[in-house]
């Protein structure tokens, strides 16, 4: 087990460091000059390049900033000069959490009981629901489900409101938008790997033990069939957290994700660059975390037996 | 005391699939008497594994049916029982030994936690529990008991994981054992000890044994009484010996043909079964076996065969025992129609 | 009923000839998959709306009166109507013209990565599982390192270096995305190249090139194309996500991540400029999604001979 962790951390921390490089040259490469705005001097503007230390050949560039990274500073905004990465994430990221965290409790566990509940009562009704459910979501783009929700919701009956952070109600409509598209995901796959998973030798075994139907449901499906729902945490993460860029735009939420698409669009350079790595760290780091659960969960992976 | 712990009379059940009804097995009828073994003989796909799984009706339902007959365990019918009263019976009375080790251990569950299982919700004390399956786990041949009982599957070797499925059908003490080809994904000198571990147990606890098996060599090893079946049907049963040296069914006969025995010569040519068996789609009307039978006639294809009894606990499901049959090797002197044919009864 | 008699009962031995005729007729690997295809009404739904949208696609636009980009400052915000089907935008373009148009780019970009990212990823998968060695060696650890990297956030960056456009988003697209087909094919080759009937054909001197032709590819297409399928949803996904936060394609131009992202800016007052284009985009993934169901269903080699 310590070397699967070990295993693993080696590989996110190799993976980080292909990550940031990759980061670092892309933003290098982004067209444009820094300071070409009409109000600075040409001696102003060199001035800042040396402040920023754009003056300095690249390879330097990159030591001095993976200094700094290892050092825990995300760097800088070129366009506030008083506000760091650091502080800009500080002040953001609570909220982005706040709503990634809501979003995921909201879209797993309705999801593994749609999944499970579709599996147990396939063929009728309620199976039917569920799938139209899971592939319906599937379809949607989570900003035009974050539309469609604020018109019939909030616009159209007034019910929950729209814009905004600021308490129990305001949380629910940008979770449910942010996590619909997981929730089916993850609903789909559960029900597929119960399907699966009822057909395999295992259960007849169980089955030939007289066990209760509850039992084998919980202890022997359930416990085997959640797997490959665990496999696909990373990506979920990653796609819910993506997803923040455009519902906290859409909902008016002072998050990381608002902020990150305003950096772009204002085209500031250093704090997409330092947002960027700083998303790239948490989601190795997620990855890394369901990794080790997973190794804890499946005990055929910690050999590296599958 | 009832002299038959096990009796199927009868027995006919189908699967619905989307070419139409698949009726795996037909009319099937045997016995299992207290102590003893009994093998079931047959190719792949002839019902073999369908009709056993039909006793603790593990068959997935739907799309398998009972289209009739009667399962009596000690007398009473099991397919009357409500899903109470089958629980008590699948892993408490009647054990249940699986064809593949590899697939049919959770592989996210502890070996001893998938033993101990079998006693959950029949209120037995949990230290006893434990101490029960170590014990069994030392009684079926698996060392260092202690240590296996907190690995997984995947740990163990193929034979290790065959004797953890024979641990979990007899740590209750059944009455009863079904085993589904025990041996057939084992290496021989596994197999070898594995069966003799299952002598080793009826001798121990007098537990009835049913084997299913395709394997010819296993059945001489084992077994009391014999059922050979053939496209879901009972083609010939009786003693290990009228089996073998008494032959009665072209089917039989043909099974023995076709596998290589010591005193076989150097030159001497196995002669297999042509053919394939019947497509359970659209059985035959006659006889399964008629297609491929060197002795089939007309009457095969048209009419199924009766059932004689040609010996004391000798039964066969042929025309060549009609008293209008031509003389063959398999004719016996003292044949005496049991069951007319459904050509009669029209 | 025929009483027995005798002469029914004469030995004329085996009639192999009968068993074969009573055995199921066989299907090839395509027939069999096409007939449970044809038989799954909801993708044959999905393959419907899908020729649909394409057709409105091509010709739509073409014999509209208007042109995607021409506004019209006496029809800003118009309601639908005959003149205007779906209606028109803030500064009085047409939505259906423009709808199709983004169709058409939308479409053509789901279509043209999804190929590119499998046609890549299986080449080098296929060599890698194939060939194995040092090769293989190298090529995984870089993917596997790759595969960790959240892809969007390199689309978004290779976006913002490259400018916007529709070029520009096939290339972000695919820099990222054969990873996960490259994983899948290499995968599927390596278990494939194990197998008996392979081994078979080596030992009988076929040669390479006939293996990976007549053995591997056929038995790792259907899953290929299913594959493809999926991604194509997830390609025009990230065209409208792109779109939405300014980096993929921006107006005039349009596409249907453009038209989401200015239709939902008048979401309040005219509900209609994002609900019509969100109608056609849900359904189309719906339509896709259903497609690739069906061709999942259909090629499964588990799933053969049954319904």
């Amino acid at each position: 087990m310590l070397k699967y962790i070990a295993k693993r951390v080696v590989a996110a921390i190799l993976t980080l460091w292909a990550l940031v490089t990759i980061v670092f040259f892309l933003v290098r490469l982004l067209p444009g000059e820094p300071f070409t705005s009409a109000k600075l001097t040409a001696e102003v503007a060199a001035n800042m390049n040396a402040y920023y230390g754009f003056d300095k050949p690249l390879w330097q560039q990159y030591l001095t900033y993976m200094g700094n990274l290892l050092q825990g500073n995300f760097g800088y905004s070129m366009k506030y000069t008083n506000k760091t990465v650091n502080y800009i994430i500080g002040q953001t990221f609570p909220y982005s959490a706040n709503l990634g965290i809501r979003a995921l409790v909201f879209a797993v566990s309705f999801g593994l009981v749609l999944g499970i509940i579709a599996a147990r009562k396939r063929g009728t009704k309620i199976d039917f629901f569920c799938v139209i459910v899971a592939i319906v979501g599937t379809s949607v783009p989570d900003f035009i489900m974050g539309a469609v929700l604020q018109y019939f919701f909030g616009i159209k009956w007034g019910l929950l409101p729209i814009a905004k952070y600021e308490g129990f109600e305001y949380t629910i409509l940008p979770s449910v938008a942010l996590g619909f598209y997981t929730l089916a995901s993850v609903s789909r796959i559960m029900r597929s790997s119960m399907l699966e998973v009822t057909s395999q030798d295992y259960i007849k075994t169980a089955r030939s033990k007289g066990l209760s139907e509850m039992r084998i449901t919980c202890k022997h499906q359930i416990r085997n069939a959640i797997m490959p729902v665990m496999t696909m945490m990373g990506p979920t993460v990653a796609s819910v957290l993506t997803g923040t860029f455009v519902i906290e735009s859409i909902f008016v939420i002072p998050g990381m994700g608002k902020y990150y698409v305003d950096s772009i669009t204002n085209s500031d350079y250093s704090m997409v660059l330092g947002m960027t790595v700083f998303y790239g760290f948490f989601l190795v780091l997620c990855n890394l975390i369901v990794d080790i659960l997973y190794g804890v969960a499946d005990p055929r992976v910690r050999i590296g037996k599958r | 005391m009832e002299d038959k712990i096990l009796e199927l009379k009868n027995v006919v059940y189908s699967f619905h699939t989307y070419g139409g009804e698949v009726k795996a097995v037909r009319d099937v009828s045997f016995e299992v008497r207290r102590g003893e073994i009994l093998g079931i003989v047959g190719e792949s796909g002839c019902g073999k594994s369908v009709t056993a799984q039909c006793i603790l009706r593990l068959n997935p339902e739907p799309p398998g049916f009972f289209g009739g007959g009667e399962i009596l365990f000690d007398g009473k019918d099991i397919l009357k029982m409500s899903n109470k009263e089958m629980r008590k019976l699948r892993g408490g009375d009647i054990g249940f030994v699986f064809q593949d080790p590899m697939t049919s251990l959770n592989p996210t569950m502890r070996v001893g936690n998938q033993i101990e299982e079998v006693f959950l919700g029949r209120g037995v004390d949990k230290k006893f529990v434990k101490e029960r399956s170590l014990e069994i786990m030392k009684q079926v041949g698996i060392n260092d008991a202690e240590k296996r009982y907190r690995q997984y599957p995947h740990e163990l070797s193929g034979g290790m994981k065959q004797r953890v499925m024979i641990a979990i059908a007899l740590v209750s003490k059944p009455s009863l054992i079904i085993c589904d080809e025990p041996t057939t994904s084992l290496d021989v000198t596994i197999e070898a000890q594995i069966l003799d571990l299952l002598l080793e147990l009826r001798a121990k606890m007098g537990t009835s044994i049913i084997i299913i098996t395709h394997d010819l060599g296993v059945i001489a090893r084992l077994c009391d009484r014999v059922v050979v079946m053939y496209g879901g049907k009972v083609v010939e049963k009786g003693l290990v010996d009228d089996i073998f040296y008494d032959t009665a069914h072209p089917y039989t006969r043909g099974l023995m043909s076709s596998i290589a025995r010591l005193d076989t010569k150097k030159d001497e040519k196995l002669s297999p079964i042509e053919g394939t068996p019947p497509d359970l789609f659209a059985p035959p009307v006659g006889c399964p076996f008629a297609a491929r039978c060197e002795f089939a006639m007309d009457v095969c294809k048209e009419y199924p065969p009766e059932t004689y009894q040609v010996g004391e606990e000798h039964e066969t499901s042929c025309w060549l025992q009609h008293a209008y049959a031509p003389e063959t090797v398999m004719r016996k002197k003292n044949a005496v129609v049991l069951e007319k044919g459904e050509a009669k009864n029209d | 009923m025929a009483e027995l008699s005798k002469e029914m009962f004469v030995i004329h031995g085996k009639d192999l000839k009968e068993m074969e005729n009573i055995s199921r007729p066989s299907l090839t690997f395509w027939q069999d998959a096409w007939r449970r295809f044809r038989k799954n009404k909801t993708a044959m739904l999905g393959l419907f709306i899908i020729a649909l949208y394409a057709l409105l696609a091509i010709f739509a636009p073409m014999v509209s009166p208007y042109k995607f980009s021409a506004t019209d400052s006496s029809a800003m915000n118009a309601l639908p109507s005959l003149q205007h089907l779906f209606g028109c935008d803030s500064v009085g373009r047409d939505q259906w013209t423009r709808v199709w148009m983004g169709a058409r780019v939308s479409l053509s970009i789901g279509l043209v990565s999804a190929l590119v990212n499998m046609c890549v990823g299986a080449v080098i998968g296929g060599l890698c599982g194939y060939y194995g060695g040092k090769l293989d060696m190298i090529v995984m650890r870089i993917v596997d390192i790759l595969y960790g990297i959240p892809s969007l956030i390199i689309t978004i960056l290779v976006m913002m270096v490259l400018g916007k456009g529709v070029i520009a988003l096939v290339v972000a697209l695919c820099i990222v995305g054969w990873i996960g087909t490259c994983r899948f094919v290499r995968g599927e080759v390596y278990r494939l190249k194990e197998q008996d009937f392979v081994l078979a054909a080596k030992v009988m001197g076929v040669s390479d090139i006939v293996i990976i032709l007549r053995h591997i590819i056929p038995n790792i297409l259907g899953m290929l194309i299913t594959n493809m399928c999926m991604a194509i949803p997830g390609a025009i996904f990230q065209e409208a996500f792109l779109s939405y936060i300014g980096v993929g394609i921006a107006a005039p131009n349009c596409s249907w991540g453009v038209l989401a992202k200015e239709g939902i800016q008048y979401l309040r007052i005219y509900p209609h400029e994002i609900l019509i284009p969100a109608l056609i985009i849900c359904s189309t993934m719906l339509a896709l999604n259903l497609l690739g169901d069906g061709l999942r269903d259909a090629v499964d080699p588990r799933l053969r001979g049954t319904e």
